[in-house]
């Protein structure tokens, strides 16, 4: 009989938690130190808790691994958990209901996982799982046998670009910021709402990372710049930041080299605009967080004046694969000039939602129907739209298009820091569009005027299209407006908020234009230009729609068609969702 | 109080940490940031009062008015947004029978926020309640969740 370590892995990311996976986690310790599991198998059996591995539609998800094969359960609750451990566990036998289908390997098949890779495997709050894992070796490497100049050399050798915003390449930012004579220098890890799973899964990467980058630049300070709202994700980092400076990974005189470089986390409060960089310096500097006028650039003047840098978490988790494995061999994944891979969150009306990482210049077909299983339901897809509320929405007919940075620049988008949102014949892409502005006029910092006040302008005009009160020249003003707000707002956030608005009018016009002339609303979203009505063919009088209305517009009496009263609708669409026949027509 | 705060502006002071950072204190402590508070710190540290409000008007986060026991929280992010966040917040004011531009109850038993994505994008629609995670949330599971809060403690959805 084997001696091995039966491993298991319960999934305990923000999705895996919000599934019940602690409660989870707290039975399969519960059962095997009840049941006297390990002196009765004699071997050690270890429960763990581990990062999201990606696939959050059917979390909680397990993983056993004994005897060199690994079983992944899926949607485990806390019930299950007597049965895996007596059949599997004890009995060696996988329980073949309960584990994860086909979706499971299709969906992680086309994924190229460099950074996620550890995330789901090792456990986050256990240093020494991760240095099992190479984990610190190449901050040792480049330390103790690479200059500064080689490291930054490295990096740009890989062709690594920021993952944040702008893809700017990480080398040359450091290259800029290594030359200043002024000290001190600072380094700062921006981990934004993308960035979570990183640092609930593997948070010893991000902090590796920015020790490679402190040496890089001869910085000896390093920010942690996170919301104090992401409590896991503060929490997971501090551990890792305690057992960093414990093994002397970070602290005074790193590895014996006399390099010196400690971590501090700097809280900030929820606020788009602190994804810009010089906004988050001023965030941290405790100042309404306002972009900075440039030049001069960060890495010349940043932070307290200082030569500064800022990466984004999964930037800076790159770092230690690419000090590790070679920039060469980095450089051998993605386009020509995007190298690496990207981490995207998959969302909204495709099958599998989740955390996905592919290689660079891979197809939104791919991506949609390969990794995300196709569209929820079997509806026809209607667009995808890439990199947060001010990236730009990608119609079916771009379906084939290579995600990388020119591709999505060629078409007005950007990669963004990560989300992508899976749109099908149900949404309204004036209504989307609406929202995006919505979000970013409320965001919009009101520094400068183009963008304080253009975000509120189109905004206006957006609204008036979507209530049936546009015309024709109201189109013509938000492409004005655009255009000014493009070339002369301060920062990122005005230059590109026009994004969702002009990508979608480029390319559904139609559907602007049915707004504005036909005062309707194809996708039947906009509640000021549908109505609804009782379709005579179709209708049982079966009663339902008169029950659910809370409007109480519906009349009708047994086996006679109902009628709704388009005065007292309040187009809800209770009735529409009600009706198991079909009846109620929404035009 | 005075010792409440002193302890708040010693420890200010030993971390030498932003304005950010001692209004984050503040509100920790007493759950929003009152205008008495304000200006006793600004005494204290001879920092311009208008430099606070500053600070405090531009962070959605920071709050003037008290703070509920429970804080509710709805996800409107894009994947929020086109999965229902707009009819979780309605059912959640309705239940919690909030008018206007109140987001706290009367008897200060919860507060009701919007949040800007907060990265769950991929098990949409979320709500936060207090520091948990709801995943997959509709109308429904909303009354049931703060149904189940209604009692001291909870006991799971009701």
């Amino acid at each position: 009989m084997s001696s091995l370590p039966i491993e298991i892995k319960v999934c305990l990311g923000t999705s895996g938690s919000a599934a019940g996976g602690e409660e989870v986690l707290r039975t399969f310790q519960h059962r095997i130190s009840e049941q006297g599991i390990e002196a009765q198998l004699g071997r050690r059996c270890s429960p763990k808790k581990v990062g999201c591995r990606g696939f959050c539609s059917r979390d909680v998800l397990v993983d056993v691994i004994r005897d060199g094969s690994k079983t992944t359960y899926q949607s485990v609750t806390p019930i299950m958990v007597e049965r895996i451990v007596r059949d599997h566990i004890v009995g060696g036998t996988a329980i073949a209901e309960w584990t994860v289908t086909d979706e499971y390997a299709s969906f992680h098949e086309q994924q190229y996982k460099i950074v996620l890779g550890p995330c789901g495997e090792i456990d986050p709050e256990n240093i020494d799982e991760y240095t099992a894992m190479q984990g610190y070796l190449a901050a040792r490497k480049a330390m103790t046998r690479m200059t500064p100049d080689d490291v930054i050399d490295e990096v740009v050798r890989s062709g690594l670009r920021g993952r944040g915003g702008s893809g700017f390449s990480t080398g040359e930012k450091w290259k800029v910021c290594r030359r200043e004579e002024q000290h001190p220098k600072y380094i700062i890890c921006n981990v934004g709402e993308v960035n979570r799973p990183l640092a609930e899964g593997n948070p010893h990467a991000i902090i590796e990372g920015l020790l490679i980058g402190g040496y890089a630049i001869c910085a000896s300070k390093g920010y942690l710049y996170i919301r104090e709202r992401y409590h896991r994700s503060v929490e997971r980092l501090r551990i890792a930041i305690e057992q960093a400076r414990e093994k002397g990974f970070i602290g005074p005189n790193v590895f014996g080299t006399g390099f010196d470089f400690d971590i501090e986390f700097s809280f900030g409060t929820e606020a788009f605009i602190c994804g810009e960089e010089t906004a988050l310096m001023e965030s941290i500097e405790g100042k309404r967080a306002m972009p900075r006028v440039r030049p001069p650039f960060p890495a010349v003047q940043g932070l307290w004046g200082k030569p500064t840098v800022i990466n984004n978490a999964e930037t800076f988790s790159n770092i230690p694969i690419i000090i590790g494995r070679g920039g060469a061999w980095f450089s051998s994944i993605g386009t020509k000039e995007s190298k690496g891979t990207k981490v995207f969150t998959l969302s909204g009306k495709v099958r599998n939602n989740g955390l996905v990482e592919i290689p660079m210049g891979m197809s939104f077909r791919d991506i949609v129907y390969g990794i995300g299983g196709g569209i929820e339901g079997d509806k026809a897809l209607k667009a995808i739209q890439v990199g947060g509320p001010s990236g730009g929405i990608i119609p079916t007919s771009m379906l084939d298009l290579g995600l990388d940075y020119e591709n999505l620049a060629k078409v007005g988008s950007i990669v963004g820091s990560g989300g992508m949102v899976v749109f099908d014949e149900d949404d309204c892409i004036v209504s989307v569009t609406k929202f995006y502005m919505e979000f970013l006029q409320r965001e919009s910092c009101g520094k400068c005027t183009p963008c304080r006040v253009g975000t509120r302008r189109m905004l206006e005009l957006l609204t008036k299209i979507t209530e049936g009160a546009a015309r024709d020249e109201d189109l013509k003003t938000l492409e004005r407006l655009s255009g000014v707000m493009a070339s002369t707002s301060l920062c990122g956030l005005g230059r590109s908020a026009p994004n969702p608005f002009l990508t979608s009018f480029n390319h559904f016009k139609d559907e602007y234009l049915a707004h504005i002339r036909d005062r309707k609303c194809p996708a039947g979203v906009c509640t000021a230009l549908i109505t609804f009505s009782v379709s005579e063919e179709r209708c049982k009088a079966c009663g339902i729609c008169k029950r659910v209305c809370p409007a109480k517009a519906i009349s009708g009496e047994p086996k006679k068609v109902h009628v709704i009263d388009p005065d007292r609708c309040i187009k809800c669409g209770a009735c529409f969702r009600a009706c198991k026949f079909k009846a109620i027509k929404k035009q | 109080m005075e010792k409440v705060l002193t302890k708040i502006l010693d420890r200010h002071r030993k971390e030498k940490g932003s304005l950010i950072a001692l209004l984050q204190h503040i509100q920790e402590t007493f759950g929003h940031i009152s205008e008495e508070n304000v200006a006793w710190f600004a005494r204290m540290l001879d920092i311009p009062e208008s430099r606070f409000f500053g600070v405090i008007t531009f962070y959605p986060k920071f709050r003037t008015r008290p703070v509920g026991k429970n804080t509710i929280t709805v996800c409107c992010g894009a994947a929020c947004h086109i999965k229902g966040a707009d009819k979780l917040l309605d059912t959640a004011r309705e239940e919690l029978g909030l008018s206007g531009d109140e987001d706290t109850t009367r008897d200060l038993s919860f507060t009701l926020e919007k949040a800007t994505c907060i990265g769950a994008c991929n098990i949409a629609p979320v709500v936060i309640l207090n520091k948990q995670v709801h995943a997959g949330m509709d109308p429904v599971k909303v009354t049931k969740l703060i149904k189940g809060y209604e009692r001291e403690e909870f006991l799971g959805y009701l």
